[in-house]
């Protein structure tokens, strides 16, 4: 079913999402795997059907057959009755701990608390390409799954034989074994006493519907909440290690800039200081932060940097492609070639519509800046940091210092977040490279400049619009092109004969990578801006067009729950208000969003010459298939919503020269409370539908509503994100 | 350079020997290995590193540890009684008001200091109080829920 290389080509590839092939297989010596458990049972689940039917089933004996090559999961249940999951993915806030917790508790029918996660620690867990795409809950929960309900089915067969019933006669309720008429009854920890066994499991068993879910389905907690609201979560930022020293890296003056000569007399003579020079490198260690913040101070670096394009020329450059791709991308629905002919559209059109849009870049800003905590024993490197890809960074690693990856260790604890704004390994490199100096364990901690300046940005994009409709509303014609930010959700679910949508690659002035969501926030906005235009030239209702134009059955799903629920149509916005409305499709989920905003007065910070754009209250209606968990659903598209309000209405990267003008929360402004509006979350559960990954989509649909809600109280049209960054002027 | 030697945090004298212009979240985090408040932007302005200084939120990041010497200091350790959780630690959970729970310490020290303030603050006033704290993931409307609960009110939702 997991078809690793079936799923990279369903992810929109950037430059930034680097796919590598696990770097060797993993060889299952069974001593070693073993090694790392105590007593019990490892279920092992193989990757693909294939090679669990070449492998074939376990033996009960467990030792005496072959191990898969390629492992997707394991589980160990051990003597205690407690069951450890090992998964690659990573937490980093979208809460797949608590998720996929409940999908095995699930499965196996037991409370989640004798579930625990081992999450991206890459001795100890499977190969995993990565924690992004939203593919966690679509992939991983059903694999996990599939583990745990062949453990169930293996444990009551073991159960049955020490309990001397048939396996039919018994059934796990709440982690125990329990007879027909509750007379028998046996522990989890009981079967699992004494045994040493690894059994691997049939990759097609079964797995539970969502129509018969028990824990998944509900609202359950955090897992581990307690450790994060009393400070006892050690993220990687809190990690101290014995003998562990502080490091700080000297940051070239501009991008791509080169090291001429560096004068670090000074801070070599600070006691303590040690200072790393390897080509472009420089860093320090220190014993503590603010010496190692001194010593790199106190060195006069020379770098050498040619002139680099600004913010003010970003678009003209972007306009002029390196490549042209057709618009694909696993949420776009694929590669699509032109259909019918944009000529005949168009003439077949009553009104015709030409018009540009873009966005600009953006930063992630996780609030937990990139660190990493480097630690060399022998030849073995082992590196804490915070990434969405412990085997991407593992590679990485081994690639910076020329060893094999078996000799690097990744960890990667739960993470204090990343937007898809983590998955390179920079500052782990960084940190690993002062810990071999030093000898010592060291910690290297990003400042909030260097997270803002040296990661990576949302990609910048244009994209241009051609269109035809008729005065009754059927669109005619479509001609899409974007221009370097992405084709992630580039693909209409609009009913339109004639239709040519392309991605074209440019050669972007800044590094650029993943994003909540990818350029799909791009191509709605331009998409759902340019419907409603389309709309307003027909003069047809927003909505009523929306849905006269798509037969897509989930789509009117969604369009039609947000219009209830916000009251779409029902009145009119008061006195300097204006109503928004946007869909749209992405990662296998549907998401209809409708805004309310208000123009009001500028506070004392803002320009007195424009008005403030307030959104005043956001209906989003989403249908991920399957809900696993309401609240902790919710909760996802309440942040999405909050998150895109930023990039809506005034987050913007501005550089020159190679240089970040604004690295600084006081500088980038983000949202904060006084911009939240009102988050309403209508969910709509299909548990005829397997579940969707459902941490990025909800991010789509707020810029368009916004930008169509400021036409529909001030009659101007903006057609560039950020919207409204100094208010509006009117 | 002057030292700052003696520090009282969450109720207990703690012996340091730092520079007494050192941050008092360094001091707090790399001496003390009280990690639980964090640095977020070394500026004052995301919160994650916000403690009480004699029951007055501070930004510790941008805080002298001279500051410190002689006052109460209060980190999210210090908010557990006898291993129960604070109210507000509570609210937080049951209002599912995190996500990656970075901003969590900070946030919870801030509407600690908040609720020293008012007693019962308006949705109006915890937007006011609570600004100069970010949360990347976007929580704040759960975040409003847990200071309501916390504080004995009903929530936005529930007074709808």
């Amino acid at each position: 079913m997991i078809d690793e290389q079936n799923l990279v080509n369903q992810i929109e590839p950037d430059r930034f999402e680097l796919f590598e092939k696990p770097l060797y297989n993993f060889s299952f010596d069974r001593r070693d795997f073993l090694k790392g458990f105590s007593l019990g049972i490892v279920f092992v689940v193989p990757v693909t059907r294939a090679l669990a039917q070449q492998q074939g089933e376990a033996g009960r004996g467990g030792f005496n057959q072959s191990l898969p090559n390629d492992v997707g999961a394991w589980i160990h249940l051990d003597e205690d009755g407690a069951i450890t999951v090992f998964t690659g993915k990573v937490e980093v806030g979208q809460n797949t701990r608590t998720t996929l917790t409940q999908s095995v508790a699930d499965e196996l029918h037991v409370p989640i608390s004798s579930v625990q996660l081992v999450m991206g620690d890459t001795d100890v867990v499977p190969f995993d390409m990565g924690t992004f795409g939203s593919r966690s809950t679509p992939t991983m929960a059903p694999q996990l799954r599939k583990a745990a309900a062949a453990a169930r089915e293996m444990l009551i067969a073991m159960a049955a034989e020490q309990m001397k019933v048939a396996p039919s006669d018994l059934k796990i309720i709440d982690a125990r074994f329990v007879n027909h008429d509750k007379s028998k009854t046996l522990t989890l920890a009981e079967v699992a006493k004494g045994r040493k066994l690894v059994k691997v499991i049939p990759a097609d068993i079964p797995i539970t519907q969502p129509k018969d879910w028990t824990t998944a389905g509900t609202s359950v907690p955090k897992v581990d909440a307690k450790a994060f609201v009393n400070g006892a979560h050690q993220y990687t930022t809190d990690i101290q290690r014995e003998g562990m020293l502080y490091g700080k890296v000297v940051r070239p003056s501009a991008f791509n800039a080169t090291l001429v000569s560096a004068d670090a007399k000074a801070a070599e003579a600070m006691t303590g200081v040690r200072v790393v020079t390897e080509g472009n490198f420089i860093g320090v260690t220190a014993s503590d932060q603010q010496v190692a913040t001194r010593a790199a101070n106190a060195i006069v670096a020379n770098w050498k940097a040619a002139p680099q394009p600004s913010n003010a020329e970003l678009f003209d450059l972007l306009r002029k492609p390196a490549n042209e791709r057709r618009g694909g991308g696993e949420g776009g629905g694929g590669g699509s070639r032109p259909q019918g002919s944009i000529a005949d559209g168009l003439a077949a059109a009553d009104k015709k519509l030409e018009q540009s849009y873009s966005v600009a870049y953006i930063a992630h800003a996780p609030l937990e800046p990139r660190a990493a905590v480097a630690e060399w024993i022998g030849d073995k490197l082992t590196v804490w940091t915070g990434t969405q890809r412990p085997f991407g960074v593992r590679g990485e690693l081994a690639d910076a210092f020329h060893i094999p990856p078996e000799r690097v260790r990744v960890m990667v604890p739960d993470t204090g977040s990343a937007y898809g704004g983590k998955h390179t390994g920079e500052c782990a490199i960084e940190a690993a490279r002062l810990a071999k100096a030093a000898g010592k364990p060291v910690k290297l901690v990003w400042t909030r400049e260097e997270e803002f300046t040296w990661a990576y940005f949302r990609p910048a994009g244009v994209i241009d619009v051609k269109s035809g409709v008729k005065n009754d509303g059927t669109i005619t014609a479509w001609e899409f092109h974007n221009y370097n930010s992405g084709p992630a959700g580039i693909q209409i679910k609009y009913d339109i004969p004639n239709n040519d949508i392309r991605y074209h690659e440019s050669n972007s002035p800044l590094r650029q990578g993943s994003y909540r969501g990818l350029a799909a926030t791009a191509n709605h906005f331009a998409r759902e801006s340019h419907i409603d235009e389309l709309a307003h030239a027909v003069n047809v209702d927003a909505l009523e067009f929306r849905l006269k134009n798509t037969k897509d059955e989930r789509l009117r799903g969604v369009l039609t729950a947000v219009a209830n629920k916000f009251g779409w149509g029902k009145s009119k916005p008061a006195a300097n208000h204006g109503f928004g409305i946007a869909c749209g499709f992405e990662k296998g989920a549907y998401v209809a969003t409708c805004v309310e905003i208000a123009l009001e007065s500028p506070t004392s910070k803002e320009d007195s010459r424009n008005k403030r754009v307030r959104i005043v209250r956001v209906v989003e209606a989403f249908d991920c298939g399957a809900v696993v968990n309401p609240m902790q659903l919710k909760n996802q598209i309440e942040g999405a919503i909050v998150q895109a309000i930023g990039g809506a209405l005034f987050e913007s990267i501005d550089f020159k020269d190679g240089k970040v003008l604004n690295p600084k929360f006081s500088s980038y402004r983000v949202p904060r409370f006084n911009d939240l509006p009102l988050i309403e979350a209508v969910l709509v559960d299909r548990r005829d539908i397997p579940s969707a990954g459902a941490g990025e989509t909800p991010i789509v649909g707020l810029a368009p509503a916004v930008a169509n809600a400021i036409f529909n109280v001030a009659g101007i049209r903006l057609r560039a994100l950020p919207l409204a960054p100094k208010g509006l002027s009117l | 350079m002057a030292k700052v030697t003696d520090l009282n945090v969450n109720g207990k004298k703690m012996s340091v020997d730092v520079d007494a212009t050192a941050s008092l979240l360094s001091v707090l985090r790399n001496d003390l290995h009280l990690t639980g408040n964090k640095y977020g932007c070394g500026e004052g302005q995301c919160g994650a590193c916000t403690v009480l200084l004699d029951g007055q939120p501070v930004r510790s990041c941008i805080t002298q540890v001279a500051r410190a010497a002689g006052k109460q200091v209060t980190t999210i350790e210090g908010l557990e009684r006898d291993g129960q959780l604070h109210p507000l630690q509570d609210a937080f959970i049951k209002a599912d008001a995190m996500q990656c729970a970075y901003c969590t310490s900070g946030m919870i020290m801030s509407a600690a200091g908040l609720l020293k303030k008012t007693a019962k603050p308006t949705r109006d006033e915890i937007i006011e109080g609570m600004n100069g704290n970010i949360c990347r993931c976007g929580a704040y409307q759960r975040i409003i829920e847990a200071i309501q609960i916390a504080s004995g009110q009903p929530t936005t939702k529930e007074a709808a």
